[in-house]
Parts: C-alpha cells; structure tokens; sequence
C-alpha cells in the first residue's frame, strides 16, 4: 500500500494506494450519477406519457391459461403466481436438459474417439449436423415434423397402457392411497443402509485392499427394500389410465409435445457441443498415462474412471460451464413452439397484458441472471473441487 | 484527469435537464422525415400482407396510407413495420412507430394504462373458433376437452379463457408466440379448435392446405373493435389519425369515392362537400394540414366501402360479409362524425 516511490515527498496524493482509492470513488460516483439519471429520466418520460409503473400488477389475477403447469394454477390466480409456474417450467427444462445433455455429450465423445469405424463416423455426422443447424430451427422440426408424423388421438399408438398422439405421450398416473406412509419409511431405510454399505466398503477396501461393488449392491438394495415394503404394505397405489375421449384422451399423466421438442431440441443440440469438449479433455490426457495404468494391470474402463477422467475434466469443467449458461439460455427459444416458460409467459403474455414493459423485461433478466450465476457458482465450486490439489 | 471527470458530470447533468420531458409533435416529426412509420401485423391477408416485391396492401395498410396523404398528399410516404402481437405495443410506447395500425383491440386498460390512445374504429371484430369440418362440431358448446390453440399476447388469450370459464367447459391451451406458427401448429392436428378475431379466422384460413375443409363456428364471443393506436398526449396527432379514419367513412355516405372525387370537386354545389374537400374554408390548416388533405385521402385511397371491398370484400379470398362494418344508414355500426 504505502511504498513511496519518491520518498521525499510524503504528501498524501503522492502514494499510489491513495491516488487508486480516489479514482476508484471517482469511478463509483460517475457509475451511480449515469445509473440515477439513467433512472429518473425512464420514471419522468413514463409519467409523462401516462403509463403506470410498478409490481402491483402481480396480485391481479392473471385470466389466461397456461399449458405446462407443475404447481397448481388455474386463470383465477395471480400473474404473481402465473410468474412461478413460468419459473418452474424454465428451471425444469434447463435441469432435465443439462442431465440429458450431459449424458449424450459423454456418450458422443467417448463414440467419436472409438476404435470402432462406424461408431466413430457416426458420433461425427451428428455432432456436425448437429452443431451447425440453428437451434430454433431444431426445434420447429422436433415439433412440427414430428407432430405431422403422429397420428390423431382417436387413432393413437398403443403400448399396454401407454398412449402416444399428436397431443403427447400419455402414461398411467399414480394414484396414491392409505398405506404409503410405509412404503416411504422403507425407501429412507434403504438409502441409510446404502450409506451404510459404502461406508463399509470403503473402509474394507483401505483396510484389506478387497475391492466390493458398493454402488451396485445399493441399488438392488434401495430397489429390493421398497419393493418389500410395497409388498407389506400392499400395493397402495392405483394407477389413473389415459382414456380417448371425444377430443383428447383424458385422466393419466401426459408429456405435451411442447416439452418433449424443447427438451429433444435442446439437449441433442448442446450435447453435439459438449462432446467435442469431452474429445478434447480426454485427448489432453497423455497417453502415457494409460500405458502406465495398463502396465499396472488396471482394467480398461478402471483406467478411463480412474485414470484418464479425473484429469480431462480439469479441462473439461471450464468449457462445459459455458454450455450449461448457453443452455439455460436457450431454454427461452420454447416461446416459439409454446411450452411455457418464462419468456412465453412473463414477457410474452404478461407484458401484453398489463404493458409493464420495463417490470416484466427486468425480472425476466433478473432471473436469467441469476440462474446462469447460479449454473456458474456452482461449477466453479466443481471445478475448484476437481482441479489438481498441490501439495 | 479531474477535469475530464467534471467535464463529464456536467454534460451529463446538462443532458439531464435537456431530455427530460423533451418531446416533440409527431406531426413535426414526421413531416421532418418525410414519411409516417406504421406498425402493421406481419402477414394477415386482406388486413396488411405484403406480396413477394414488398409492396404492402390490407385495410390497415390503408388506415396508414390515409394518414400519409393527409400529410403529404401522397399514399406511398408511409414505411411499415411489422410487428408480433407481443411487441406491437411497446414498439409504439417506445416511439419506434408513429402509428400502430395492426387490427389492435380498443379495450380500457390499453386506453388508460399504456399511455396509449385509440383513434376511430376501422373494424368491428368479434373472436370467433375455427375446427375442421370432419370433426362433426357445429358449435362452440361442443368443444368441452378440446385443444385449442391461439398467438400469443393478445386478448384473444383472456376471452377464450373466460368463455370456457363461463360455460364450464375444460380444455387445453397451447399459445404459440406467432399467429404463423399457431396456425401451423392447428393445421398439423396439434389442436382440434383455432381461435382469434373473426376476421382473422377468415383470412388465416385461405392460408391452410386446404381451405374448404375447415369450419368457423357460428358463435362471436367477444366484442373487437379494431382501432389505430397513437401515443397518449399529443392531441393533433390523435386527431389527424382519427380523422383521417372518419373521412372515409364521410366519403362513402356522400357517395364521394375515389373514381369521383375529382369530378365531384369541381362541379359541387354542396357546402359540406366543399369544406370537406378543401374548396371552402379552413378545415385542413385546424389540423396543421395541407387544404386537400380529405381530397388526397380519397383520391388516394378510396373511401371506407371501396378500402372494405377491394381488401376484404366477398370478392377477395378473405371473403368477409359487410356486416356490422356497413354504414349505419344500411344496417351497420360504421358511423363517423361530420367534417364541418
């Protein structure tokens, strides 16, 4: 801070800390001067041209639909609450679609680098068939090729009790009775002593080096002990099967076409992006490092697990962070083949609505903000979690 | 360094003073730039559709048209924007537009809310349902458990609501972000039911693989007055958009059309008629127009029967009856105040 460089002169704006401090403020006090008159210019043209600010509109009640909605809505309630389902809808699809994404990303990567000819030919003319269409162009396809291809409801596919038309694909819903209670103290049961068994196993294996497939066995044990209890319990579930009616089919579950497109669209397109990322981590891995498992006698996919993955995702973490935001992001593309997410609803039709332009674009952006810092905060810890550790 | 910075907060802070409340008439605007910019819909046949040269024609091209040769005497000054039925208000808050002449619904928020005024009504509409024919529906009290597909951002969203609402039907909503992709959406079998404003039935209709096979249903559920929009607070803008509106409706009850109008200025004996055209008085300069400028609208345009014909008429493929558009001396609600 204070290491004068002329030291006969002592004065205060001399010393390099303080002259930084000072611009610093200066700085900071022309960013809030711009960003107040930026502000009180918008309120006094708003008021001048006659039109209402603010969020009381949230209260309203809202008065149209909305397709896709995981938390009860109806037209009666709010734009507030209208908002939370537009919110919901965007986070699930981004979610659902990073997992996907990931998934295909991985799959693709690994094919693309495969010994095997046609494999790796093939993992190649989808990633760049793939990376070079738009994506909103992906996704009229998914939804309007695919839909014209379906047929009506009255003639739709049937598998035993699962229904597929052009209004999506209808299963069984789940109907839960008395008796439940008890199947969910088995599920918790079963996970506690999975905890358990790889806590053991683990200790067995730093203890006497014998290796146990700890993760294997917890899945045939939280499968086996709901199962159990299900039994015990006698089945307390009903299942609500879809049903053709005049128009539609009713009761069931049903997953629109709406989402299955966004979703299909999103995650083939990203997941072509992410497996060019995995190609590169794992090319960046030198190969001696499988010689040197190899010649240790570790099994083929141990040394991919143990060896090779661990240090191509130093490389991989960054990038695919990018990918994660860019798929959030693009999630607002849905607008356009109506699954109702937060741009469809908030600015689409709540900004027609009420006209709050500036309310309506500001929480929009103030929600994709924060879900992409939120995507990027938690990869950063990833990625921190992940990098080498040197000791 | 220091100077720069107050340098920099004081032209800001001269701006400051200068931009708020510094707007200026529409009317200079756009006289200074020579052209008047309108927001119109993207591609409704009969109502604003533009051919494969670009050239833009619909009734609510006219409404702009007209507007245009009050001002300069020249119908073809006038640029158009298209817009989304989403963006289509805040382009005019915004001033990217000068008048939003796109089949907009009057309704009271819009008026009071928006810091928007509407002008004269330029269409009666009504929101009207559109199924297939092999459906077997004849009305829209059938239609309990459709699916029903709409644009998104339009009035047509709450009406749909509340009449299934009222009527205690279900059904399911698929609102799609443009009326293209909504209707694309209805023709490949996504949903039983399209609906918007009647007329927009009829004119998306002559736009599906196979027009004759589908049906709009006898009930009007809504009331749609269709009018242009200005923004709120410049009155001689408002009255010249409304006018301009008004004097087509004039024209046609006079029997003043565009094939006529030369004629009739010249011989008329009547006073009404000479105001109107600018032979007698002051009407235009009231407005801060040109003399001619009633004469220019209907020379260049046509009077209000003549725009309906040509854009929307039975001889059209839009095919819309008359209806409650004709002129209240034959059955309609088309009623303009008197220019004098």
């Amino acid at each position: 801070m204070s290491d004068n460089t002329t030291p006969n002169n002592n004065s205060f704006l001399h010393d390099a800390g303080n002259r930084a401090m000072i611009f610093q403020v200066l700085l900071l006090a022309v960013v809030v001067f711009v960003g107040y008159y930026l502000f009180s210019n918008l309120q006094a043209n708003l008021d001048n041209r006659g039109i209402s600010t603010g969020f009381s509109f949230f209260n309203e009640p809202a008065g149209f639909p909305i397709l896709i909605h995981l938390i009860e809505y109806t037209e009666a309630n709010t734009y507030g609450r209208a908002f939370f389902v537009a919110l919901i809808n965007t986070i699930v699809i981004s979610l659902l679609g990073i997992v996907l994404a990931t998934i295909i990303g991985v799959i693709m990567g690994l094919a693309r680098l495969s010994k095997n000819w046609l494999v790796a030919r093939l993992a190649t003319i989808y990633i760049e068939v793939m990376r070079n269409i738009p994506l909103l162009l992906q996704m009229f396809f998914w939804y309007f090729a695919v839909l014209a291809a379906l047929p009506a409801p009255a003639q739709s596919y049937e598998f035993a009790d699962f229904l597929l038309n052009k209004r999506g694909i209808y299963s069984p819903n789940p109907m839960i009775q008395d008796g439940f209670g008890l199947v969910v103290f088995g599920f918790i049961l079963s996970i506690v002593a999975s905890i358990g068994l790889v806590i053991w196993a683990k200790k067995r294996q730093t203890k006497t080096g014998l290796w146990f497939p700890a993760y294997w066995s917890s899945l045939g044990l939280i499968i086996g002990i709901t199962f159990l209890f299900l039994a015990v319990a006698g089945f307390p579930i009903e299942f609500d099967l879809p049903q053709k009616s005049r128009f539609n089919v009713t009761g069931g579950m049903v997953l629109p076409p709406e989402f299955v497109a966004v979703l299909v669209a999103l995650s083939t397109y990203t997941g072509a992006f992410i497996a060019e990322i995995v190609r590169a981590g794992i090319l960046s891995v030198n190969w001696g490092q499988t010689e040197a498992a190899r010649s240790l006698g570790l099994r083929d996919n141990l040394t991919q697990r143990l060896i090779v993955l661990p240090q191509a995702l130093r490389v991989i973490i960054p990038p695919l962070t990018s990918q994660y935001l860019n798929l959030a992001k693009n999630s607002s593309l849905g607008a356009a083949i109506a699954y109702p997410e937060l741009v469809a609803v908030v600015m689409g039709t709540t900004l027609n609505q009420t006209g709050q332009a500036i309310e309506t674009i500001g929480l929009c952006m103030l929600v994709y903000g924060s879900l992409s810092l939120s995507i990027s905060i938690f990869m950063n810890w990833y990625n921190s979690k992940m990098s080498l550790i040197e000791r | 360094m220091k100077s720069n910075v107050s340098k920099l907060l004081s032209t800001a802070a001269i701006a400051a003073t200068f931009s708020v409340g510094a707007t200026a008439a529409t009317l200079d605007d756009v006289k200074a730039k020579g052209f008047v910019q309108c927001g119109v819909s993207s591609g409704v046949p009969g109502f604003s559709n533009a051919d494969d040269k670009g050239n833009w024609s619909g009734i609510d091209v006219d409404a702009c048209r007209a507007v245009a040769s009050a001002i300069f005497g020249d119908g073809q000054k006038a640029k158009f924007t298209p817009l989304s039925a989403k963006e289509r208000l805040t382009a005019l808050q915004s001033g990217e537009i000068d008048v939003l002449t796109r089949n907009t619904t009057w309704t009271y928020t819009r008026d009071a809310s928006l810091g928007l005024d509407f002008t004269a009504v330029n269409f009666y509409d009504g929101q009207g349902f559109m199924v297939r024919k092999d459906l077997g529906v004849t009305t829209a009290m059938d239609l309990d458990g459709a699916t029903v597909c709409t644009e998104q951002g339009t009035t047509t969203e709450l009406n749909m609501a509340d009449f299934f609402r009222k009527n205690k039907l279900s059904y399911v909503p698929v609102v799609v972000q443009k009326a293209d992709e909504a209707l694309a959406a209805y023709d490949s079998g996504r949903c039983d039911v399209y609906t918007t404003d009647k007329s927009g039935l009829a004119a998306h209709r002559t736009k599906l693989a196979d027009p004759k096979a589908h049906l709009i249903l006898p009930e009007t559920i809504s009331k749609e007055p269709l009018a242009p929009v200005v923004r709120h607070g410049d009155n001689q803008w408002k009255d010249i958009v409304t006018w301009a509106l008004h004097v087509q409706v004039n024209a046609e009850e006079m029997g003043i059309s565009s094939k006529n109008v030369a004629k009739i200025k010249s011989e008329t004996n009547d006073p009404s008629i000479k105001r109107m055209l600018g032979v007698e008085g002051d009407m235009g300069a009231q407005l801060g127009l040109p003399a001619s400028w009633a004469y220019d609208i209907i020379a260049n345009v046509g009077n209000y029967g003549e725009i309906f014909e040509r854009n929307v008429g039975p001889s059209t493929p839009v095919d819309i009856p008359r209806g409650l558009n004709a002129l209240w001396t034959e059955g309609g609600v088309m009623y303009a105040p008197p220019v004098r």
